[in-house]
């Protein structure tokens, strides 16, 4: 194992009386292709805000690299290579696809600061690029407002991507995605170069299981285990975790129908 | 990094999405053709018209540069100001007192104007855009009154409520300018260089970074942009222009008054921006014109009733033209703007 990209050690968040983020130490080594999961309300969401810098954490550290970036602001970790897709999609609703991508291919190409919009050539030609990689070439002059659900999670994912990350962490990526459209984000992902480190939050579990080489539990806030694939599914503690909301049937290889409650 | 692209046939859902409408632009030919004849009409101005109305449009025309320096914070970075009035009035005093103790070369006191607005506006900015919503509109309100305030009562330096008066006339190479027809093309060469100037920022990736972060500053932030370095500049910029406008002012109306920095002068230019559009540039400008005809060439024969005349205006405008003038030019083009869905997304 190579040295983590990601190290959370001690990591809590607590509003109020409410400890959304518990004690969480975690290792994601470079490269990896890290899953995180949990019923709802377990703090993935939280933990992830906890790492790119949009919530302050109330006691731990969190380490990008080996450094300590924990007293870093959300902009300056984004400039360390943490780049992300939320939850719920947020994206310049009055801008064009292109335009969405452009702000964040702009950064990483060196023109944010050129008055000539002829010198954006290469910040353009990456847009154009990811915009075909993930299935929006034809929309790339379409107001974002005007696109469905599913397109929008697209374009977050270009978005994301076009920040050139060292760590992505994608919240949901899939949601409201057609299966269709939840292929070619797995195939998309399944791309990323090595030097890519991925922390993956996702209810549907044919993705993770498609995707990631090890998985973290996380129940209450608290890391329940953290492991390879295989052993999450056998794990009985995960499935103790699940019982509670109804969902035992999750970690079973049988692809009933107990999969479409997922989500 | 390089992702290969997936074969097409992985989403189907994409390949059979109707074509998209690629937003439609008149044709270039149309725009370049449009903007030469507009700008031989303007410089026409002074051959045809009487030395009246050819100041009437280079005050037009100031006002339409202070219009679009504000819609730079307004329309561009979503910071509505209601003191921009000030870095005008600012840039009109500096104008006034540098040509009068010092030199009254055209091009020095404009240039001195928008220095002295853009360092005035870097002074108070970076307590105000750290504020936003009615909080930034509070600021700047104060911001406004203040600078009103010391233009009152610094009367040894500006005049005090009398006003700074007996500006000489501009010169450009030492030779006063003293025909309207001369002042008014100074005025308009300046006004063309200061709205290629707001159309170069607009246009350019600092442009691009101030319309995130007016539609969602969060997301900026986790893009990597700090946003506040952005709104300082943006202020500060729309400052020096609103200066360059009231350096010009100074020079065309050689009279400059307290009010000419206070309240009703910001509260005009911000409903010349809802009048025109805001985000546009443009529209902003032609407001601009709308509000200095009806507040200055009809607004005299009403008998004092010309700001009623405007506010009918401005209420009828709010209710006909939402998106302002430049809205209308958008539904001409069948280029509708999808409606913006408010509701489905978490507050950042």
């Amino acid at each position: 194992m190579s040295a983590p990209l990601l190290s959370l050690s001690g990591v809590t968040r607590s509003f109020g009386a409410l400890t959304a983020v518990d004690d969480v130490t975690l290792d994601v080594p470079a490269g990896a292709r890290h899953a995180l999961i949990g019923p709802n309300g377990a703090g993935k969401s939280t933990l992830f805000k906890l790492v790119t810098g949009a919530l302050r954490v109330s006691a731990g550290t969190v380490a990008l690299a080996g450094d300590d970036v924990t007293r870093l602001s959300e902009p300056q970790r984004a400039r360390r290579g943490i780049s992300q897709t939320l939850q719920h999609s947020s994206l310049f609703l009055s801008q064009t696809v292109e335009q969405n991508v452009l702000l964040a291919a702009q950064r990483q190409h060196r023109s944010r600061h050129s008055l000539v919009p002829r010198r954006q050539a290469a910040a353009r030609e990456r847009t154009r690029e990811l915009l075909a990689d993930v299935g929006l070439a034809e929309r790339a002059g379409t107001p974002v407002a005007a696109l469905s659900h599913g397109e929008r999670r697209q374009v977050e994912v270009a978005v994301a991507l076009a920040c050139e990350p060292t760590l992505l962490l994608l919240d949901e990526p899939a949601a409201g995605m057609s299966p269709a459209e939840s292929a070619r984000l797995v195939g998309l992902l399944q791309t990323l170069p090595g030097s890519v480190t991925v922390v993956i939050v996702e209810h549907d579990l044919d993705v993770v299981f498609a995707l990631a080489t090890s998985v973290t539990v996380l129940h209450l806030g608290r890391v329940l285990l953290t492991g390879d694939p295989d052993e999450v599914r056998a794990s009985t503690a995960v499935q103790q975790a699940y019982l509670g909301t109804g969902r035992e049937a999750l970690f079973l290889d049988d692809p009933g129908p107990s999969r479409t409650e997922v989500g | 990094m390089s992702v290969q692209s997936l074969p097409a046939e992985t989403a189907p859902g994409a390949a059979a999405a109707p074509a998209a409408p690629r937003r439609r632009r008149p044709p270039r030919a149309l725009t370049a053709v449009l903007a030469v004849a507009l700008l031989a009409v303007l410089a026409a101005v002074p051959l045809v018209a009487d030395p009246f109305s050819t100041n009437t449009v280079s005050r037009i025309l100031v006002f339409a540069l202070f219009a679009m320096s504000l819609d730079l914070l307004v329309g561009l970075t979503g910071l509505p100001s209601l003191g921009h009035a000030a870095w005008f009035g600012v840039g009109a005093y500096t104008a006034g007192l540098v040509s009068t103790h010092w030199t009254s070369e055209g091009l020095v006191t404009v240039l001195a104007a928008a220095v002295a607005g853009a360092l005035a506006a870097a002074a108070t900015g970076w307590l105000a855009v750290r504020s936003g919503g009615v909080y930034f509109l509070m600021l700047t309100l104060a911001i406004g009154e203040l600078v009103h305030q010391l233009a009152q009562s610094l009367s040894s330096v500006t005049g005090g409520s009398n006003g700074l008066f007996g500006i000489p006339s501009i010169r450009v190479a030492g030779t006063p300018l003293t025909l309207a027809g001369y002042v008014y093309w100074f005025v308009l060469a300046v006004v063309l260089l200061g709205a290629l100037g707001l159309w170069l920022v607009a246009a350019s990736p600092f442009g691009a970074a101030l319309r995130g972060i007016r539609d969602n500053e969060g997301r900026m932030r986790s893009l990597g942009y700090s946003p506040f370095r952005y709104k300082y500049l943006a202020f500060a910029l729309a400052g020096g222009f609103a200066g360059l406008a009231g350096g010009l002012f100074a020079g065309l109306v050689r009279i400059v008054n307290p009010s000419d920095a206070g309240f009703t002068t910001s509260a005009l230019m911000l409903l010349a921006v809802v009048l025109g559009g805001a985000g546009t540039l443009w529209g902003p400008a032609l407001g601009a014109a709308v509000v200095v005809l009806v507040r200055d060439t009809f607004g005299p024969t009403l008998e004092g009733h010309g700001p009623l005349l405007l506010g009918l205006v401005f209420i009828v405008a709010v209710y006909v033209l939402p998106r302002g003038v430049a809205g209308l030019a958008d539904l001409r083009r069948g280029r509708r703007r999808a409606v913006l869905p408010g509701t489905d997304e978490a507050p950042a």
